[in-house]
């Protein structure tokens, strides 16, 4: 029962089953794309100094002074100078990319899995199952997203796990339209059918064959979510709604450091400089993994 | 035509309806009591029943639903828990000050990114292509609230060219279309454009350059006709689309403007939203909630009904 047709689909289509050899292809192209792992380079370090923040900091990020408030960068001890409380600003940027990151990439992965769920079920069953769950969806696309972030974790209230529920709410029916269109193309193709007379179950169906051409397209569109995830989620805690003080989070960072651009703007300015590197370093990767999951086409 | 608008128009009523059941069961997603906001705990039993009829707390949540919204249709969102004001009055005059602001915003963006798209489109390949790429990827990755920051510090603080914060000289006071008055929108429109700015310049990049790869241009060209000619047609077609993308990106502004409202302490829907999160004012967080999303409704409904006076083919089908 190994069907390995070649699919006219218009997006990026890993074979039926993902064989060894596309990955393969995908990998080589990426590898000579400079751009590509100019951006990996620069994640996998901050990841790295996020991971191994505990053992690589300079300082504790906790430990405050009153007397060593907003030095500032190049600071005798302190590289990155320190913030309103007197606490090491590399070290909390080091430990603040822990929750950063933590907070910008969980909703992605939980939307590509709750949605790929939703749209692999909607599509595959179609009629008026499909018909009922794509309506609910189209209600969430009547917020802007931001909007819909905001206001979700404003209603359930201020707190890290709160955030992630409202960013993975504002994803899941964008994924879930992705992975259903798919699904619905799939679907009508021959070997689905052959496999269906052949006596095969939908469950299985759906795991060997149609599951394979899915999480292609979906995985594509979710890396390019992650740029917006993050920059999201620090945009929460940024307005207070997010991560709580004294947790080192880039964004809480930048708006406790608010009332330092007068003072010391270049220290105040920091924390989304690292936002927005790792923002960019997403979303150049998220590209140039597009354009090399398209080489089938 | 008119069926076409009419099919529109029907199919953004259920939408509409579930906006306003989204904005009005959301705040019952929230732990704990609306009136721990006003009440004090240790307020007697009579007090606290009291508080909740005069607020239509005490009635099951589809009753509440229902008078909320027979009265929100006559305009009426029911007195802010915080302030005691009319809701309806206060949502106007903020989404008037972020309806301002996003459409400056939009106004930029649109207008560059049109530019840049089509000098890109056009000169593909070209040092100008990779230079317009590069700044829409920078647009649509900076955190908008951090270049506000950033603009703050080199516009306001070293070169003392525009104010930081406020909608005029007397922090929020009734705007006016003067001089004065601009030099407060400048920093936050500019923060705010650069989102719209980057996806209008990849919309209009890549809509260019297949357009000009097609064969009816050739055919345009091969008949004689001058650049800007041939430019006519290339704009003629593009416009659909992009008008589709710039409708969406005001309706994004709208409710994106929060976190830029919130850095220049910009007198509109965000600073209201921030209010009425942290002081759990349900009437007011439903009221500017249900007003955002309406404005989107209505703007997606707008696009959908221009599309085909600009495109004829699309009311046909």
């Amino acid at each position: 029962m190994s069907a390995t047709l070649p699919l006219p689909l218009p997006a990026a289509a890993a074979p039926a089953q993902p064989s060894r050899s596309y990955w393969t292809v995908v990998w080589r192209q990426l590898r000579r794309d400079p751009m590509a792992m100019a951006s990996a380079a620069v994640l996998l370090l901050i990841v790295g100094a996020a991971v191994f923040a505990p053992w690589l900091a300079p300082a504790d990020p906790y430990k405050a002074s009153m007397i060593k408030r907003l030095l500032p960068i190049g600071s005798p001890g302190f590289l990155l100078g320190t913030d309103e409380l007197g606490r090491d600003l590399l070290s909390r940027l080091m430990h603040g990319g822990r929750l950063s990151l933590l907070m910008g990439v969980v909703p992605v992965l939980a939307a590509f899995g709750i949605g790929t769920t939703i749209g692999l079920l909607a599509g595959y069953v179609g009629g008026r199952v499909n018909m009922a769950i794509m309506r609910v969806l189209d209600i969430f696309y009547a917020f802007p997203s931001v909007l819909l972030a905001v206001a979700i974790s404003g209603a359930l209230g201020p707190g890290m796990s709160n955030s992630l529920i409202a960013l993975t709410l504002v994803f899941v029916p964008q994924v879930v339209r992705v992975a259903e269109s798919v699904t619905t193309q799939v679907r009508q193709l021959d070997y689905i059918e052959a496999a269906r007379m052949s006596g095969a179950g939908a469950f299985s169906i759906i795991r060997t064959h149609v599951l394979g051409n899915v999480l292609g397209p979906v995985f594509v569109y979710a890396t390019g979510l992650l740029s917006v995830s993050m920059i999201l989620a620090s945009g929460l805690s940024f307005l207070g709604l997010g991560v709580k003080p004294p947790e080192p989070e880039w964004g809480l960072m930048l708006n406790t450091l608010r009332s330092a651009i007068y003072s010391n703007p270049w220290v105040a300015a920091l924390p989304g400089v690292l936002i927005f590197v790792t923002s960019i370093a997403f979303n150049l990767l998220a590209d140039s993994v597009r354009s090399a999951m398209d080489i089938r086409k | 035509m008119f069926a076409y608008i009419l099919k529109r128009l029907i199919y953004a009523i259920p939408i509409a309806l579930s906006v306003t059941v989204v904005s009005f069961v959301l705040v019952y997603l929230a732990p704990g009591d609306p009136l721990n906001a006003i009440a004090p705990a240790d307020a007697p039993e009579e007090v606290i029943q009291a508080l909740k009829s005069a607020y239509g707390l005490d009635k099951p949540v589809p009753v509440q639903y229902g008078l909320w919204l027979m009265r929100a249709v006559q305009g009426d969102l029911g007195l802010s828990i915080a302030s005691g004001r009319e809701v309806t009055a206060e949502v106007l005059s903020a989404v008037s000050n972020t309806l301002l602001l996003a459409g400056m915003a939009a106004a930029i963006g649109v207008v560059l990114g049109c530019i840049l798209g089509a000098l890109a489109g056009y000169r593909h390949g070209t040092w100008i292509d990779k230079a317009a790429t590069a700044l829409s990827v920078v647009g649509v990755s900076i955190p908008h609230y951090w270049l506000g920051l950033v603009l703050t510090i080199l516009f306001s603080i070293w070169l003392p060219w525009f104010p930081a914060m406020g909608a005029g000289p007397g922090g929020s006071g009734e705007w006016l279309w003067d001089l004065e008055h601009l030099r407060y929108l400048v920093l936050p429109a500019l923060t705010l454009s650069v989102i719209p700015m980057g996806i209008i310049t990849r919309t209009v990049r890549a809509l260019v350059a297949d357009m000009l790869g097609q064969e009816f241009v050739t055919a345009l060209r091969a008949r004689g006709l001058s650049g800007g000619a041939v430019f006519r047609h290339v704009a003629k077609n593009t416009a659909p689309t992009v008008l589709a993308v710039a409708g969406l990106q005001i309706g994004y502004l709208m409710g994106g403007s929060i976190l830029v409202e919130t850095v220049f302490a910009w007198p509109g829907t965000g600073f209201l939203l921030n209010t009425a999160i942290f002081q759990r004012d349900i009437p007011l967080l439903q009221g500017t909630i249900l007003v955002l999303c309406m404005f989107f409704v209505v703007l997606n409904l707008l696009v959908d009904i221009l599309q085909p006076l600009i495109d004829p083919r699309m009311g046909r089908s």
